[in-house]
């Protein structure tokens, strides 16, 4: 039995590097506290180089010219800690979630997946990298070991059976992470090294130490074993980012969220599972800083501070590129409206449907491809015009309902993968057709002369015409019992159409037209007036 | 074929080759070349499949005439054969004219259907675009019948050319009703349709001496009209420059399936 431990060294700097990885270039100080008491908590190689130290006042560290000052975000602590379970789950089921900047992983069993315990130290710190963290990885017999090891190791260490002694000799008594007066203790007595921790009597340790003296003897020795408490996988997917100074057009925004799809996309690859739907968050910087709360005076009106959206994919998907689209072409349509102060953005993970098309069934157009369509459509002509039809459940005439457009495999898909409901049909084969009817949205107002209660002349758009033939009328009402009930009385008439003069609208549909037609009117008993509904085709 | 021949077949060849630019392109210009069969469906009006064989797949094809010739019936009914032929298809309509409930009533299956409901002819060009490049579809129509003819003049002809070849070589059907034909070579079939003769029953109206005379009794049905369609122009040329006028065209009749009781819901 193999456990390897993973551990992120100066694990709050590299949290904020991970949000912004132009930063792992230049000098970096990290900064905490209340002003004007900040203080620098963490450096980084090159700031440490520039001789920027630990403790320093944020304005001393400022000083520095090319460096480069942050402050520590727990958000993006919590974010980088998620992949790093996220790399954990990646490789092996079983992971203890130790630490915000250390895991292990129980290797028994993968030898036949990714090979030899060095080549899966390496395949660790590989999809480490492309999480954005910069790792340490130990591979040991026993949990405390491998844990201890990569606190104290940089890079990758195998440590053999029964070489954990020698092995952890040579780090210092610090990496046991002993009391602070147990380290005193030590100090004065001038032990330094594991190993020289080790050579001690563990009698006269536990008399003088106690037992976090017998403790620690243990770990210098590499003789702890413990078993290893097995963290829940999560379903938790998100990223997040503080901006210092807020966003508010476009393109720059689009540039962080590219990033944030970037890294959500990676940990969703590691876990082999895609995301079936992307919840945006903004928040948002209020208007007037300092202005008066004129809320009481106009309560109606609310400042804004939080934006959300959400984008349902057909299909699960961490194509990060395709996304960016999707959200950019849905910020376009609804714009935040204010600057954005913090963006996150969270991910509902689901697996990825492998689909196998017939043989005889037509092709379908791809759903990451149609759905990026059906945005850019959207955009083109409003969000509601574009969709599948539905027939809504009344008599009301005309009244129908725009659908999610899916394709027929989707559909099936999420009807539970029912069969037969979107195969093909037998085609129809009688000679007759059946005849089909435009319509005019809104209905147009008409003015008709009546003789004997059946419709003479009619008159609309510009046209004036003679009824040649009448049918109706055919009376329909209904929703009486709602605020918008409906009566209409119906006739289909053909017209024979007299020379008119030049339509008064030059996007009418009259402009050009034969001599007859034949047309669908109503008389709204509501609204006491003649309409054309529309005209067959 | 004779060495001579080939001797000079060569010789033209690599003089073409030599020569390079736009000569250079054409590869091996003598070299025999089988004309692409060209794929078609049904529309679903026996009369229209037997005169222009179907609508062809990766063309543009046109179907024009003024409102109430039976245009938007052809449109669905060719509708109706894709979605049960299992086909996801598109439908652009730049005027937001289409009308579900008779599509259902015609066998248009809806939810194969995508509708895309825009307010003028910019924005129908531009979905159109977007859904010939996404590609998947087994039709795309373009329904400009309620666009008034000097709008669509307008359209510039290389946007009909852009659209013709990003359909080629798919096995899309892409299908564009309007008043007038404006695509012209663009496109491989090109139909004409214009109403003839209307039935109702339970009348007998006619034209008494030059007045027209309203036809009207109680439960006076519209039992349907007749359309002719037309082939102004079709693939191969060859096979239509040897056919005579009459056989250019063809009368289909359009039936009203259900009554005027106030809408095509069945009850």
């Amino acid at each position: 039995m193999a456990f390897a431990s993973i551990f992120v060294p100066n694990f709050s700097l590299q949290a904020v590097v991970r949000a912004e990885p132009a930063l792992g270039e230049r000098a970096l100080a990290l900064i905490e506290g209340n002003p004007p008491l900040c203080s620098v908590i963490a450096v980084n190689e090159k700031a440490a180089r520039m001789g920027i130290e630990v403790g320093m006042t944020k304005t001393d560290a400022e000083q520095f010219v090319g460096a480069e000052t942050r402050p520590r975000s727990p958000a993006q602590e919590t974010t980088a800690h998620a992949a790093l379970l996220d790399i954990g789950w990646s490789v092996s089921p079983r992971i203890e979630d130790t630490a915000l900047d250390a895991i292990v992983l129980d290797l028994s069993g993968l030898a036949s997946l990714f090979g030899a315990e060095k080549e899966i130290g390496a395949h660790l710190v590989e999809r480490s990298a492309a999480c954005g963290l910069a790792v340490n990885v130990a591979i040991a017999a026993n949990i405390e070991t491998a844990l201890i090891a990569a606190r104290g190791f940089a890079g990758i260490t195998v440590i053999p059976p029964g070489e954990e002694a020698p092995s952890l000799s040579r780090l210092s008594v610090g990496a046991l992470s002993p009391s602070i007066e147990t380290t005193e203790t030590l100090s004065r007595w001038g032990v330094t090294t594991c190993g020289d921790f080790a050579k001690l009597p563990i009698l006269d340790l536990s008399e003088r130490l106690g037992q976090e003296g017998v403790r620690l003897h243990a770990l210098a020795r590499g003789a702890s074993v413990r078993s290893l408490t097995i963290a829940e996988p999560a379903h938790f997917f998100e990223e997040e980012m503080e901006l210092d100074d807020a966003v508010e057009e476009l393109e720059p925004l689009s540039f962080l969220l590219g990033r944030l799809l970037d890294q959500l996309c990676v940990r969703l690859t590691a876990r082999s599972l895609g995301a079936a739907a992307i919840r945006v968050r903004f928040e948002l910087r209020p208007s007037f800083e300092n202005a008066v709360d004129i809320r009481e005076a106009f309560p109606a009106q609310r400042r804004p501070g939080l934006y959300e959206k959400e984008i349902q994919l057909p299909v699960p998907a961490r194509d990060s590129k395709m996304l960016l689209k999707l959200l950019r072409l849905r910020l376009q349509l609804n714009p935040p409206g204010a600057p954005i102060q913090k963006i996150a953005l969270a991910a509902e993970a689901a697996r990825p449907r492998a689909t196998q098309g017939g043989l005889f069934l037509p092709s379908f157009p791809d759903p990451e491809k149609l759905e990026l369509t059906i945005a850019r459509i959207a955009h083109v002509v409003g969000e509601g015009n574009v969709g599948a039809p539905s027939l809504a459940d009344t008599y009301r005439p005309g009244e129908f309902q725009m659908r999610r457009f899916l394709t027929p495999r989707e559909a099936s898909q999420a009807d539970g993968g029912g069969h037969g409901a979107h195969q093909p049909s037998k085609p129809r084969t009688h000679s007759k057709v059946s005849t089909s009817f435009r319509v005019f949205r809104p209905a147009v107002p008409a003015k008709l002369d009546l003789h004997a209660g059946c419709p003479t002349r009619v008159a609309f758009q510009g046209l004036r015409g003679e009824v040649i033939a009448a049918s109706g009328p055919w009376r329909t009402s209904g929703d009486w019992w709602r605020e918008d009930p409906w009566q209409q009385d119906e006739w289909d008439l053909e017209i024979h159409f007299q020379e008119a003069p030049e339509p008064r609208d030059r996007f009418s549909f009259a402009s050009s037209r034969s001599n007859s037609g034949i047309y669908r009117f109503y008389y709204d008993s509501l609204r006491r007036g003649w309409f054309v509904r529309g005209v067959y085709d | 074929m004779s060495s001579k021949t080939s001797a000079l077949r060569l010789q033209v060849e690599s003089a073409l080759a030599r020569r390079g630019g736009l000569a250079a392109r054409v590869a091996s210009p003598f070299q025999y070349r089988d004309r692409p069969v060209v794929e078609t469906a049904p529309t679903g009006v026996p009369p229209i499949d037997l005169l222009t064989g179907g609508l062809p797949r990766g063309s543009l094809t046109e179907i024009y005439g003024p409102p109430c010739s039976g245009r938007t019936s052809l449109l669905v009914s060719a509708l109706a054969m894709r979605t049960a032929a299992a086909e996801v298809c598109a439908l652009v309509d730049a005027r937001d004219a289409f009308d579900p409930h008779s599509a259902e009533t015609a066998g248009v299956r809806l939810q194969q259907l995508l509708w895309v409901r825009c307010r003028n002819v910019d924005q129908a060009l531009r979905a159109t675009d977007l859904l010939i490049q996404g590609g998947g579809f087994g039709m795309i129509a373009l329904d400009l019948g309620d666009t008034p003819a000097r709008v669509v003049r307008y359209v510039p002809l290389q946007v009909w050319f852009r659209f013709r070849r990003a359909v080629e070589h798919t096995p899309t059907i892409f299908l564009v009703v309007e008043q007038e034909s404006n695509a012209k070579t663009c496109a491989s079939l090109v139909l004409s349709l214009h109403a003839q003769e209307t039935r109702w029953a339970q009348t007998g109206g006619a034209e008494s001496g030059g007045e027209i005379v309203l036809s009207h009794s109680p439960g006076c049905l519209l039992d349907g009209w007749e359309s002719r369609a037309e082939t102004i122009r079709s693939h191969p040329a060859e096979i239509r420059s040897q056919c005579s006028p009459a056989e250019l065209s063809a009368a289909f009749w359009l039936s009203s399936k259900c009554s005027s009781e106030g809408g095509f819901k069945q009850r």
